[in-house]
């Protein structure tokens, strides 16, 4: 979901996935080029209804044993933990179609922004009164209800970043402003290619600890108010706590711990 | 070559919590000159607001590998003078331990420092700065080193300047590449990380749960007696052209960190197979070969995973490698071709500069010192743990 500007200015020569190329579909548009894989705008049955088509193409620098198995595995599992998201009330995509031996995965299509663009405009160039700014903290409590409600349901993300959340704003509010980011709306979380079922304290407070650490190299200026998200998170579920308490352990482990001095 | 022979001579001023790093010291106590000790501290503050070029003197000792650089840098470029190394290697079948790596740095260090003065044709008087390692590492290695750096800084009269092992790595990749912001791959036998400058601090984005990726293969090369010379990796590198087979081992990426503890214990159950039943197909049905080309392919397979993470996640499209790891030509091959798919490009060093050396440690260590950056004598401890993120990074913008 990163450097998208930059990605449409200079657009590589990528050799579409086959579904992409049947006469019948929408002539897609490639959003990005995210770690995983490529991210194409297309449509899904109809003309007018939008969708994501995730494309882990073959990586060619991976022994092709190896990478055949990557793939196939993630496809299913991210498409099982989708399902699973959706049916215990998560806002996630809703999964349309996949074909783990051909590497796609077809996905509902999220209006709005990853989270992380949104924070980063309202940051701008400032840093002074971010630990005051009211609506960029209730941001952040969405943010922790919906880790939370996640984590409640059994689902351990793996990879939590600002990136990997969409930011999808009040229904009525998408005619009016387009390419505007407020901070109201709905968090949808994406992207869980890397995602497993647990319900370990240990998994939790990792995927939290990921998310803290991502969050601090990516917004550094809003570090300050991250313990909102933890805040959130804590109300979101009975367990919470003692994820939480965990989480410290987690802070304090082996390489992790600095020891200046 | 006088001047070095003066640190002998005044070794005895020390307090006697040095006393291990002058046994090598007395070896040429005999020589009274101290011609570059009478430059008094006030002529070279001075000389330090009109100055167009600097020199440092580097030290590093952070693992099995002793190394000694000077470096020069003026306004507008930087010039490696000496860059000596001397490195323990320990018998198949063995890591190098604190207590022998020190005594080898201990044992070397009065010779090599000399040889790197000569080889830069530097006295001591022109030299600026001493730095040295301040971590992370391995603590009895870091503090021998650390003891030569003092003794040469209180000889000569110089400042310290205490540099962070990982700092050093990166400031020397970007200089001697080029490369202008990228996203750096750091991988030794010590430390595995996926590091990104932004606001003044090499940000680190992933790196190892557990042990990190050299140690890895150091461990595995123990487990089949694989030589230690020149390098444990090296030689497993050599043996990995010729695997064909590509055996299942964990792949463990969580995020942007990655775990490699399990896929060594994989590897190790598999090596001990092989060493009870042999290879071929009644015994274990795969080869020695077979084995460090799976190893290798699984364990970069997960490290070019992390960095394209991360180069996505900050929209980068240059990768650096640094670290001793990164002189593997596989591993170059495989970030190469990821970085070319997303449009960018791969800066790779050769053991020179990717293989722990003294003048990164010089290198880093004059920017901070340009930048005012001193460390006081009472400073100047070790530490086996040094995050990447404790450094300000005052010389980039």
């Amino acid at each position: 979901m990163t450097a998208t500007a930059a990605e449409a200015a200079a657009p590589h020569d990528f050799p579409l996935p086959k579904i992409l190329t049947n006469p019948a579909s929408t002539p897609p548009t490639l959003i990005t080029q995210g770690a995983e894989g490529r991210l194409y705008k297309t449509t899904y049955l109809l003309p007018d209804i939008p969708c994501a088509l995730k494309y882990r193409p073959p990586k060619p620098w991976r022994h092709p044993v190896l990478d055949q198995r990557l793939t196939k595995h993630r496809i299913l599992s991210e498409a099982r933990i989708l399902s699973k998201c959706r049916r215990d009330g998560l806002r996630v995509p809703d999964v349309y179609a996949l074909d783990e031996a051909a590497g796609w995965l077809m996905l509902e299509w999220v209006q709005g922004t990853p989270v992380r663009v949104n924070i980063n405009q309202r940051l701008g160039s400032r840093t002074e009164g971010i630990e005051d700014d009211e609506e960029l903290k209730d941001l952040m409590r969405r943010i922790g209800a919906a880790v939370g409600k996640m984590h409640s349901i059994g689902v351990i993300h793996g990879d939590l970043t600002t990136s990997n959340m969409m930011l999808k704003p009040p229904a009525q509010q998408q005619q009016t402003t387009d390419g505007a980011t407020g901070l109201e709306g709905e968090i949808v979380i994406i992207d869980l290619g890397l995602a497993s079922g647990g319900v370990h304290d240990e998994d939790r407070a990792v995927d939290l600890y990921v998310l803290e650490r991502a969050f601090g190299s990516t917004h550094p200026r809003a570090e300050c108010i991250f313990g909102e998200v933890l805040d959130a998170y804590r109300q979101s579920y009975k367990q919470a706590g003692v994820t939480l308490k965990k989480l410290e352990d987690v802070r304090m482990r082996g390489r992790k711990r600095s020891m200046l001095g | 070559m006088a001047a070095v022979a003066a640190a002998a001579a005044v070794s005895s001023p020390l307090p006697p919590s040095t006393s291990p790093s002058s046994t090598t010291a007395t070896t040429s106590t005999t020589t009274k000159t101290t011609t570059t000790a009478s430059s008094p501290p006030a002529a070279a503050a001075a000389a330090m607001s009109s100055k167009s070029s600097w020199i440092a003197l580097g030290c590093e000792g952070s693992a099995n590998k002793l190394g000694i650089g000077l470096i020069r840098h003026t306004p507008t470029s930087t010039t490696i003078l000496s860059n000596l190394r001397h490195t323990f290697i320990s018998p198949p079948g063995t890591g190098f331990l604190p207590k022998d790596t020190a005594l080898h740095h201990r044992t070397e260090f009065v010779a090599l420092a000399r040889r790197a003065l000569a080889e830069a044709g530097v006295r001591p008087a022109d030299v600026d700065c001493i730095c040295f390692t301040q971590g992370p590492g391995m603590g009895a290695p870091l503090t021998s080193v650390a003891i030569g750096a003092r003794t040469l800084a209180l000889l000569w009269d110089r400042p310290l300047v205490g540099v962070n092992h990982c700092v050093g790595h990166i400031e020397m990749g970007r200089e001697v590449t080029g490369a202008d912001n990228p996203v750096v791959l750091y991988v030794s036998g010590g430390n595995s990380q996926v590091i990104a400058y932004a606001e003044r601090r090499y940000r680190i984005f992933g790196e190892t749960l557990d042990i990190a990726v050299g140690n890895c293969l150091d461990r595995f090369a123990r487990v089949l007696s694989i030589s230690n010379d020149p390098a444990p990796g090296y030689n497993i590198e050599q043996l990995a052209k010729k695997g064909t087979r590509l055996l299942d081992l964990p792949y463990v990426v969580k995020g942007m960190d990655c775990s490699f503890s399990g896929i060594l214990a994989s590897a190790e159950a598999l090596a001990a197979q092989l060493l009870q039943l042999g290879p071929g197909p009644e015994g274990a049905g795969f080869t020695v070969e077979d084995l460090c080309f799976s190893l290798q392919e699984t364990i970069f397979a997960m490290l070019v995973e992390i960095t394209e993470r991360a180069m996505a996640h900050v929209g980068s499209s240059q990768v650096l490698i640094v670290g001793g790891v990164g002189c593997n030509e596989r591993l170059q091959e495989m970030i190469a071709s990821m970085a070319k798919e997303r449009g960018g490009s791969v800066f790779a060093m050769d053991e020179r500069f990717c293989i722990d050396n003294g003048i990164m440690i010089a290198h880093a260590g004059l920017l901070a010192y340009r930048t005012g950056f001193r460390t006081p004598l009472e400073e100047s401890v070790c530490t086996q743990r040094f995050r990447t993120d404790d450094v300000y990074v005052n010389w980039r913008d």
